[in-house]
């Protein structure tokens, strides 16, 4: 080794020195992220709490908020989870199908999977906007539930189909080909050995888009109108509002009690979505366990 | 061989049957795929053929460069500017929080935190990106607007700072977990061979993880602002309902997407003027988010590193 | 057993090491001393824990979290895994090129560049990266190309990169983890040839599955075997010449003619 060779390496404790800020400044971000996150929760905990009575659940909405409750929304949310299910659920799984299973790699495919995930980023409000004209407008189903429901259907058909994408591209090669070997035709194969061991995965992105759709407001601002509903829809054509609309409604009144009663939606809003997305995964644990006895 | 006995006969049949139940099933989810094309189609020509009516009555020359924004209160004026000012000055003070904390967070995760502590982390981390943006506008109004009028008494309720701030923590999880994607992405070869060369963990991540990432690094920043862009709820209910063209963070603004809302929950008259400019806001709106989303897309694919 | 004027000088002394991921331990006991300026190649079957010896001599083990290690490595009169020393440093004098090519997504030039800038050379870099692609027999490839990236290149050029970016900043020793296996037969005999002539100013320890190779390129072997428990211990350690045609102990005799892979 040539003697003026020399490498600097007295600063050792001073490159330590600067991973360990470096490392402190990630964990501040963490702790950012944390804090928001908690003080979000107390905030709505703390002025909530007091207003989750069987009033807030099962009341109209009124003027005076001792007396407002929450029922239309929540029967509206339940009512247009389960149309938009009906509607969304086997477009999106299908074409999830048959982007998996039966697309020719040409351009068309690509250009369709770029299509979707483009469609995955457009802004709900646009959505809204869409489902105003078309359904609302030019279909003329007014302002009805069944026009909510159908525009909340593509707005979260993207998420649907790239979520059951994930469960059958996770099925492995092997399921397909001793299926093939027996003698199947593409259908028997999706149908017996694909499906079934997706199926936990499809659910499970079936049940977080649809929390997806209780959450969004913007898109039924835009059916709906007006955030005003007194009674609960019981046909498909009738009008509706939803939870987010009704908290919506509640938030943007001054006073102080309106705030505490949006709280209160907030918390059984919360609750319903922490259900949901604890029943996906309950779900999932146990088609997994299943598939693999 | 005789296949013709009874046996192979059912199998016939039943091979029948199932063939014709595929071919309804193949023509079935080609139609579903082809939806999807039909409902961009839909979107654009909605769009498009709302807002015609629009731009025949104000020029595209009034609309960009008027810096007054007042379609039902007299004097009219359709002047654009305002409201895209407002939607950018609520996101880029949303992307002051998110892009150092999301991509703090993310190289945490992928570098420095051990596993049971990252499986724990995560999830939490994804909760944020689970609560309805509603709430986040509640959280903006009711906790930190009072929080910052402490330090800003001149303040206003309905501002572009608080909106902004709950806006940043609203899309950490998106800009962390696509930055955590990309920084995953990079194969520990890589890092093996710094570490062989005497470098630090600290040196190995921002010397050659980072590097080796940072298309998809761009890509998250790009998407997480996009999708900031096109929120609606949160602006609405934080920001304010007053379009005004101003840099001032504690001024009351509208942004595009909130004076979408405002208009639709005035039942404005269908064909009216004031009805077709909620479509030329909304088509200027996709333009910005399909563009930006189309750019995040693109420098992925341009620049991914192929391992 | 020798005939040279100088003493063998041994510059790294492994004392008693035994190595355990968590509870499995996949060395036993290995005692050997490699001499400077040789080439000592580690061979045995797959699993042996060849690699494993080999990392530990640049402590790359550390990054796994459940690595512990008993017994010593003496460098230059200390203990690399003494308390007091920071595997940092180590690295920078105990360099390593894996098996399959890693270069960094970068130029040429920054890939030789990386362990000059992290381990603070101030002198001439254009000098240093010149030599360092000069002793690896790929300067006159790559002389007009230096802000290419490296990616650009072909595989065995890939590594003879991955050498350079060892060689520039001097280390003492080079560990080679089996650094032909992904390669074609030119670009091995390429690089079998770049051994020969680094030895005279480096220590090189090699983990070859080819013992061939081991035969063609290093001064002195050591040969390791594990059993069931698969944990891997030190059979016979030797010059190349006495251990390939006079093997003293069966186990190595059977390997060498192979009668088990």
């Amino acid at each position: 080794m040539s003697t003026d060779f020399k490498l600097n390496q007295n600063n050792l404790s001073r490159r330590k020195f600067i991973g360990i800020i470096f490392l402190v400044f990630c964990l501040l971000g963490v702790l950012v992220a944390m804090m928001g996150l908690i003080s979000l929760l107390i905030q709505v905990i703390l002025q909530g709490y007091e207003w989750v009575t069987p009033n807030l659940i099962f009341n109209y909405p009124s003027r005076h908020p001792e007396q407002a409750g929450l029922w239309p929304a929540l029967i509206g949310t339940l009512y247009m989870m389960g149309l938009t299910a009906l509607i969304t659920v086997p477009v999106g799984i299908g074409a999830a199908i048959y982007l998996e299973e039966y697309a020719p790699k040409n351009w068309i495919t690509s250009f369709i999977e770029i299509n979707t995930s483009n469609l995955a980023g457009v802004p709900s409000i646009v959505y809204g906007l869409l489902g105003l004209s078309i359904f609302v407008y030019f279909l003329k189903l007014e302002r009805s539930i069944l026009a909510g429901s159908l525009t909340m259907s593509l707005l979260i058909l993207p998420l649907l189909i790239l979520a059951s994408r994930e469960a059958i591209k996770a099925v492995p090669m092997a399921h397909r080909e001793a299926a093939f070997a027996l003698g199947g035709d593409k259908w028997q194969v999706v149908k017996m050995a694909v499906l079934p061991t997706a199926f936990p995965g499809i659910l499970t992105g079936v049940i977080l888009a649809l929390s997806r759709a209780i959450g969004e407001a913007a898109p039924m601002v835009a059916i709906t109108a007006l955030v005003y509903i007194t009674f609960v829809p019981v046909t498909p054509m009738d009008r509706f509002t939803v939870m987010p609309i009704q908290i919506f409604n509640w938030v943007s009144r001054p006073q102080d009690d309106f705030r505490g009663l949006a709280a209160g939606g907030i918390i059984i809003l919360l609750f319903l979505l922490l259900s949901m997305n604890s029943i996906a995964v309950i779900l999932r644990n146990k088609f997994q366990k299943r598939s693999e006895e | 061989m005789n296949l013709n006995n009874s046996v192979f006969d059912s199998k016939r049949g039943h091979r029948l049957r199932m063939k014709i139940e595929g071919r309804i099933v193949n023509l079935f989810v080609s139609i579903c795929a082809f939806i999807t094309l039909l409902v961009t189609f839909a979107i654009i020509w909605n769009l498009v053929q709302q807002s015609i009516g629009f731009f025949t009555q104000v020029s595209l020359i009034d609309f960009f460069t008027e810096t007054r924004w007042s379609p039902i209160l007299i004097p009219k004026s359709f002047g654009i500017a305002p409201l895209v000012a407002g939607t950018f000055l609520v996101t880029i003070i949303a992307s002051f929080v998110a892009v150092p904390v999301g991509l703090s967070v993310a190289i945490y995760l992928a570098e420095y935190a051990p596993d049971t502590l990252r499986r724990i982390l995560k999830p939490i981390i994804e909760v944020l990106a689970g609560i309805p943006t509603v709430v986040y506008g509640y959280f903006a109004l009711t906790f930190v607007t009072p929080l910052l009028k402490i330090v800003f008494p001149e303040m206003i309720i309905f501002n572009a700072l608080s909106a902004g701030l709950v806006m940043g923590i609203m899309i950490i999880p998106f800009v962390s977990s696509l930055t955590e994607d990309a920084l995953i992405a990079v194969p520990n070869s890589l890092r093996q061979a710094s570490y062989a060369l005497g470098a630090t963990r600290f040196e190995t991540s921002i010397k050659v993880v980072v590097p080796a990432a940072l298309s998809g690094i761009i890509a998250a920043f790009v998407l997480g602002l996009s999708r900031a862009i096109g929120e609606t709820m949160l602006v609405t209910i934080a920001a304010g309902a007053t379009p005004k063209l101003t840099f001032n963070p504690i001024e009351s603004i509208q942004t595009m997407t909130a004076y979408i809302v405002q208009l639709a929950l005035g039942e404005a008259a269908n064909g009216s003027i004031e009805y077709q400019s909620i479509y030329a806001v909304g088509i200027l709106l996709f333009l910005i988010t399909f563009s930006m989303n189309t750019l995040g897309h693109w420098i992925v694919r341009r620049w991914r590193n192929v391992y | 057993m020798n005939n040279e004027q100088n003493q063998p000088k041994d510059i790294l002394k492994v004392k008693n090491l035994s190595f355990y991921y968590g509870t499995f331990q996949a060395l036993k006991d290995i005692s050997l001393d490699i001499e400077a300026n040789k080439v000592t190649a580690l061979i045995g079957p797959s699993g042996c824990g060849k690699s494993t010896l080999l990392r530990c001599f640049n402590r790359m083990n550390d990054l796994f979290s459940n690595a512990k290690v008993e017994g010593q490595i003496i460098f230059d009169d200390l203990d690399i895994y003494s308390q007091s020393i920071d595997p940092v440093l180590i690295r920078s004098k105990i360099g390593m090129v894996f098996q399959k090519p890693n270069p960094f997504p970068k130029s040429i030039y920054d890939n030789v560049a990386f362990g000059l800038r992290i381990n603070g050379f101030a002198g001439n870099y254009d000098e240093e990266i010149e030599r360092a692609l000069v002793q690896s027999a790929l300067w006159d490839e790559v002389k007009d190309r230096l802000k290419d990236n490296a990616f650009s290149l072909s595989g065995g050029q890939q590594q003879r990169l991955c050498i350079a970016r060892a060689l520039a900043i001097r280390p003492d020793v080079i560990l080679l983890d089996e650094p032909t296996s992904a390669l074609d037969p030119i670009a091995t005999v390429k690089i079998e040839d770049l051994v020969n002539v680094l030895k005279k100013d480096y220590t090189i320890i090699i983990v070859t599955h080819n013992m061939q190779q081991a035969a063609r390129v290093s001064d002195k072997t050591a040969f390791l075997l594990s059993g069931e428990d698969r944990c891997g211990v030190l059979i016979e350690y030797d010059y190349t010449q006495t251990m390939f045609s006079n093997p003293k102990i069966k186990e190595t005799e059977d390997y060498i003619t192979g009668r088990f892979s």
